[in-house]
């Protein structure tokens, strides 16, 4: 190392040089940092939740809450918010996944909301019913009384997420105030609240999007299929490809044509771009990822909606 | 500039294995650059995409700026970009072959010392900017006494804006040699100076061909060579349990394993242990992951404990080296922050928090108010406002098993929480 400043080392010091392996990998410390973040979740809350939205966080979020507590299964249920406007081929994975870890799973159905009168559909072309899983979310967790929800958030991933703690407290509406946060320092985490309130936890704060797939690619994670390059008809709105599918009506201009692509993220179809490639291994996704030129939330229409469109909800009680 | 591809090419697996994670802080107000060479090292390490890229030139160009601002990646929240300052932490990533780098982005201004602590905790290296006009200032001492009082290994100093005194290295060694003076005074082993420009690149990533007379790094190289091996106390060995695992499956009848993070020393199995609070000794059975057994554990993984014999161990308790143990006391001398709107109350009672374990406590006398930029003690004014750093004396209700600060960072740190709003009010470094 250049450094003409540094000090002669102390015996101590040499002693914790002489071997220099004790130096974890990133991944390998990104991994301990959220299974600390994951088991104090257990330790300190009495009835905590998973929200699990079938993309690649909640499937890390999966596979790091099972490394925490092994050999015992996790110890909360999973939640999912199902919008019913889902990949087919996302829920087919979720009920596996969830066969496979042995964990009760919760369903918010948007669609029984809608039915008994409590929500109203978007209407138009771009209608989606992302804004509608905020009501569906509060009242599952309320139902549920549970006090803590994990979600797979990452800081990487939108400007207001970036200052997003890994213990966030929610007032009893289930409000995020961004102004008023609590400072989080060291490895102290401070999940007091009083009754009606509960806080979002997101383990996997410090990730980024490469560091996602370079970690389920070491661990061999299975995924869903439509994260791999596959052949869709689709059509292009707002220079976003999205996949012909029953939910989203169509404006007369907009063609369908079959192409080769894949989800970098996965919500609902009827706001979910697909990408054009043909990276049909987890190799060549990295490989992708690595060379992407654009965020991956560029695709997601409902990010596109203003410039604080990810802030505002997160204010609402989104996650 | 030629496009740096080392940055687009996707790890290997054996890169992978070897590359370190690295957490740094900044500290700075919207006139020295910091939002610049922030952006400055995303943008050159190809960590800015496309579309966040054309957003900033959009808004740049909209608000009729001279050029990209590449200041606004950092503004994060429609309060802070309606002000034009940053008023929290902001995390910020990128990553080179060698290294990942995890940014704690924080605002300079003395109102805003909590932030500063906030990010400071956690970091192995701080970034200091100076200026080249102005020299060593107020902001400049302050935000080196907070890395000393935290503790951050290693400090860098960038002296920034050297294009603007004409690439001289007579002002960088003034600088320096003036940063130095006051140096001396503080407690930090690792102090580093590297002339920049921020706005054009000067010695961030590229070396510069304007200081021929700087024979030193680049800051890019330096972070990604700094020696971060020793940060982790590795002498002392202490693991706070957090979670107690119980399958209650037939599989795993009898399995009762300790889940934590090792937060010092070097654990191997076969190791003789003490228990704390109860100073029973056993030995270590086995170190336990979903990956399989471990034969060492150190700082700071995530690990699950079994020992010998049949102890029963709950959530706060510690185990140890025999014959190295903590100091196992109710009585606590501690450098605190304040982050509460509401004054320290003396003789008040708070929540503490420190590793696993919780406790109530008092505070029992106030020594003195530090002066956070002169480093002057305050033996008068002993009443404790937001953004405050004093010396005080706490009684706890149990027995905490603690380090100073200076030993171990995670053993030797606290919490204090408001019983009334569960507010954390507080951040301590024992004495």
């Amino acid at each position: 190392m250049v450094n003409p400043n540094e000090k002669i080392p102390s015996v101590e010091q040499k002693m914790a040089n002489k071997k220099t392996d004790y130096q974890l990998s990133y991944l390998k410390e990104l991994e301990a940092e959220s299974i600390f973040i994951i088991r104090e979740v257990a330790a300190q809350f009495e009835k905590p939740v998973l929200m699990f939205s079938g993309g690649k966080d909640s499937i890390l979020m999966t596979h790091l809450a099972m490394k925490a507590f092994y050999p015992a299964r996790i110890p909360f249920p999973l939640l999912h918010v199902d919008t019913g406007h889902n990949f087919p081929e996302a829920i087919t994975f979720r009920d596996e996944l969830v066969e496979r870890l042995g964990v009760k799973l919760i369903v918010g159905d948007v669609q029984k909301y809608i039915d008994e009168g409590k929500l109203v559909d978007e209407k138009g072309y771009s209608a989606s019913r992302n804004a509608l899983q905020i009501p569906v979310l509060l009242e599952e967790l309320e139902k549920g009384k549970f006090d803590a929800a994990l979600g797979g958030a990452r800081r990487d991933e939108e400007k207001a997420r970036a200052k997003e703690r890994f213990f966030s407290h929610r007032d009893e509406f289930g409000q995020w105030d961004p102004k008023n946060q609590r400072p989080e320092l060291w490895n102290l985490f401070n999940g007091k609240k009083n009754f009606g309130e509960h806080f979002r936890i997101f383990p996997i704060s410090n990730w980024t999007e490469l560091d996602v797939w370079q970690y389920l690619h070491v661990e061999n994670v299975p995924l869903p299929s439509v994260y791999y390059a596959h052949k869709r008809v689709v059509f292009e709105r707002d220079g976003v490809l999205l996949a012909h599918n029953e939910f989203t009506p169509r404006r007369p201009e907009e063609e369908l044509k079959e192409m080769m692509v894949r989800c970098r993220t996965m919500g609902d179809m009827t706001c979910t771009g697909v990408w054009e490639s043909d990276a049909d291994t987890m190799e060549k996704i990295i490989q992708e990822v690595a060379t992407t030129r654009t965020t991956e939330r560029g695709a997601r229409a409902d990010d596109k909606r203003s410039e604080t469109a990810m802030e505002d909800r997160k204010k609402k009680g989104y996650f | 500039m030629a496009e740096n591809t080392e940055y687009l090419k996707p790890k290997t697996n054996s890169q992978i294995k070897n590359t370190e994670l690295l957490r740094f802080t900044t500290a700075g107000s919207v006139d020295d650059g910091k939002s610049t060479l922030i952006g400055r090292l995303l943008y050159d390490s190809k960590s800015i995409f496309e579309d966040q890229y054309e957003l900033i030139r959009e808004v740049s160009e909209r608000r009729g700026e001279e050029g990209v601002n590449l200041a606004l990646l950092t503004d994060g929240l429609k309060s802070e970009r309606e002000q034009g300052i940053t008023i929290d932490v902001a995390y910020r990533y990128f990553a080179t072959p060698k290294r990942k780098f995890i940014i704690a982005d924080t605002p300079g201004h003395i109102q805003y010392t909590r932030n500063m602590v906030t990010g400071a905790s956690t970091a192995n290296v701080a970034l200091v900017l100076i200026d080249a006009r102005q020299g060593v200032v107020e902001q400049t001492r302050r935000h080196a006494i907070i890395a000393s009082l935290l503790q951050i290994p290693h400090l860098v100093i960038c002296i920034n804006k050297m294009d603007l005194v004409g690439y001289s290295e007579k002002v960088y060694e003034e600088i320096k040699e003036d940063f130095e003076g006051f140096a001396s005074k503080l407690d930090v082993a690792d102090v580093h100076f590297i002339p920049i420009s921020a706005l054009n690149g000067d010695n961030v990533v590229n070396r510069s061909t304007n200081m021929a007379w700087y024979e030193g790094s680049t800051l890019m190289y330096y972070l990604e060579n700094v020696h971060i091996g020793s940060d982790h106390n590795l002498i002392d060995a202490r693991f706070p349990i957090q979670y107690v695992v119980r399958p209650y499956s037939d599989e795993y009848h009898d399995y009762r394993g300790y889940a934590g993070r090792v937060a010092g020393g070097i654990f191997k199995k076969g190791d003789e242990v003490m228990l704390l609070p109860s100073g029973f000794t056993t030995k270590i059975a086995k170190i336990d992951t979903y990956d399989g057994e471990l034969e060492e554990a150190f700082p700071p993984m995530s690990v699950t404990v079994h020992i010998e014999d049949d102890y029963d161990l709950s959530r706060g308790d510690m185990i140890v080296r025999v014959n190295n143990t903590p100091e196992v006391t109710q009585d606590l001398e501690v450098m605190i922050c304040w982050f509460s709107e509401r004054p320290l109350q003396p003789n008040g009672k708070y929540t503490i928090m420190h590793t696993t374990q919780e406790a109530r406590c008092v505070v029992k006398d106030v020594r003195y108010k530090l002066d956070i930029n002169s480093l002057h003690r305050n033996l008068e004014d002993r009443n404790i406002r937001m953004n405050d750093i004093a010396r005080i004396v706490l009684r706890t209700t149990k027995p905490l098993f603690v380090d100073k600060y200076y030993r171990n960072r995670t053993t030797g740190s606290i919490i204090l929480i408001d019983e009334a709003t569960n507010n954390t009010v507080g951040a301590g470094m024992v004495i």
